[in-house]
């Protein structure tokens, strides 16, 4: 029976660490994000992120789909900001058409896109406080959050996959009573937020998990490619919506959070901070609404109004071909960025001429944010992973794709 | 708006600065230019590709010091075939360019850029996860979104799109 004998001596040094398997099936993994850890006691030694369990190839079903018919799918890759999505694809497609879009459907694409980030931004604060241990701040958060959702409906007839946009401007004029739900909206929510920030930032259990908690230097930052809140948290500052403007950002007022100190708090606090930001920027699109046209002048791209088809042949007849065989983009390439809540959304799109995209890559901010995980965690505690997790908002539909 | 020809000559946009800093490092990397709806392209030769980041993130008047996105384009079936193409940001300019490394079919590879920024890690991995090119010098090449044991290589244009291979 040697076989059975002797129990291994452990040598101090030796086998002192253990892989723990964190997800995909994980509560605090934001999604099917698995996570390998090598933990020594309560340490994480090294840590590897684990992805692909959400791809489902959008990027090759573009390659077979009319122009227009990829903005539904962009919806689904950040199913936090659909409308962001919906933004950054349309403008790419309108940049290699050189499309100009009238002054009103660009300021409601931005009406449309801040209330998107202050979405996204609510479920994040809401599961991430959620993560750390403080539950009331979710029902708080999707209180709120629902009445963006209504929102949403109201203009676009679905809650999450909104669709919105189209390439030339919108896909239906905004509905009457839009505008005076959304000031209610943004009136309210700033004392809302002090609601979020009673509870949470002055809290001294969250100082306590947040303050500190996975560090990351403004070089490491960006050598990992990371964007958004999680870049602006290091103290780089940089906003694509401020410094390389879009869809008429340029016109709008308001101010770039950025924190130094590159921890979950500093994180924390340019998201709460945004939230703040982004409600004046919904104020300003409402206060300075242009009025005209919500489509552009450009009949073989836009699709016709109902009425119109009924009255005119031409427009019936643009309307079959838009359908049923898409219009025809000029050869070459662009490369569109647009600040989404989480970074720098890129859409990356070649056309050879035909109606079908030739290629179409999305620049997940997410994806790049994700590789900074090992560096923020390694030599910490295993429960401020989760905090770290938390702190840089993935959604792993984007990261899969 | 009516769209503006692309340029192409090399002697028209010598000037931008990207291009002559490159141009100044090493004039044979650059082996072509485009400027195209606002945007700036510039093909590097494959053996230079590495060094040509590093000589663009070093930049003291306009540092490219942020990598934005690596991906690729397959041009199948004509030669050279893939059209591996990098985007870089420059933080305090404010200014993007595109650099494309041009390959052939046969065993394509191309030098990876994780020394220059540890971020290419995933894209590079994603690149050569659905298209098959190989990184050389990379850390960690394997599969990051198909399963480990996939066959062929999904965004390449003679892969269908529905059905079996």
């Amino acid at each position: 029976m040697a076989h059975l004998n002797p129990t291994p001596v452990l040598e101090p040094g030796q086998d002192r660490t253990m892989i723990l398997n964190m997800g995909p099936q994980h509560p605090s993994t934001h999604g099917v994000l698995r996570v390998l850890l090598e933990i020594d006691g309560e340490t994480v030694v090294r840590m590897m992120p684990d992805i692909g369990f959400l791809h489902t190839g959008i990027e090759k079903t573009c390659e077979a789909k009319f122009y227009q018919q990829v903005v539904p799918l962009t919806d689904r890759i950040d199913y936090l900001c659909p409308l962001t999505n919906n933004l950054c694809y349309v403008l790419a497609v309108e940049k290699l058409l050189g499309l100009e879009i009238p002054p009103k459907a660009q300021w409601l694409r931005v009406l449309l896109n801040e209330l998107t980030r202050i979405n996204s931004h609510l479920v994040w604060l809401g599961t991430h406080a959620m993560d750390i241990g403080a539950l009331t701040v979710f029902l708080y958060c999707f209180r709120e959050r629902e009445e963006i959702l209504k929102i949403f409906e109201m203009v676009s007839g679905q809650r999450m996959m909104t669709s919105y946009f189209r390439v030339g401007g919108l896909a239906l004029e905004p509905p009457l009573g839009l505008f005076d739900r959304v000031r209610d909206f943004a009136g309210s929510f700033p004392e809302r937020i002090d609601q979020y920030e009673n509870l949470l930032t002055g809290n001294p259990i969250w100082t306590m998990r947040t303050k500190g908690v996975a560090r990351m230097t403004a070089e490491d930052a960006i050598a990992l490619g990371a964007s958004g809140p999680t870049l602006r948290g290091s103290g780089v500052d940089i906003d694509l919506r401020r410094d390389m403007p879009y869809s008429s950002y340029e016109k709008f007022q308001f101010k770039v959070p950025v924190s130094q100190e590159g921890d979950v708090f500093a994180r924390y606090m340019c998201r709460v901070q945004e939230l703040r930001e982004s409600t004046s920027i919904v104020r300003q699109a409402l206060d300075g609404m242009p009025e005209g046209p919500t489509k552009a002048d450009a009949p073989g791209i836009v699709l016709p109004d109902r009425e119109k088809m009924k009255t005119q042949m031409e427009s019936l007849i643009y309307h079959f071909k838009i359908i049923t065989e898409g219009f025809a983009v000029p050869p070459g390439e662009v490369y569109q960025a647009v600040e989404s809540p989480r970074g720098e959304m890129g859409y990356y799109i070649v056309s050879d001429g035909t109606a079908k995209p030739y290629r179409v890559h999305m620049r997940a901010a997410c994806l790049a944010n994700l590789q900074t995980l090992p560096k923020m965690c390694e030599g910490r505690l295993l429960a401020d992973v989760v905090a770290a997790i938390g702190s840089i908002d993935i959604v792993l539909g984007e990261i899969d794709r | 708006m009516a769209l503006a020809p692309a340029i192409t000559d090399l002697e028209q946009l010598k000037n931008h600065p990207a291009v002559a800093r490159l141009r100044g490092w090493n004039a044979e990397a650059v082996t072509g230019v485009k400027f195209d709806r606002d945007e700036m392209t510039i093909y590097v030769d494959r053996a230079f590709i590495r060094e040509a980041c590093v000589a663009l993130k070093d930049d003291p008047e306009c540092p490219f010091n942020f990598l934005s996105d690596v991906t690729c384009v397959d041009w199948y079936p004509a030669e050279p075939r893939f059209e591996v193409v990098y985007h870089l940001l420059s933080i305090p300019n404010k200014e993007r360019i595109r650099l494309k490394v041009r390959l052939n079919s046969a065993s394509p590879a191309v030098e990876s850029l994780t020394s220059v920024w540890p971020g290419a890690n995933y894209f590079e991995r994603e690149v050569f996860d659905l298209f098959g090119v190989r990184f050389t010098g990379h850390p960690y090449l394997r599969r990051l979104l198909m399963p480990e044991d996939w066959e062929g290589h999904p965004l390449r244009k003679d892969y269908p799109v529905e059905g079996y291979r």
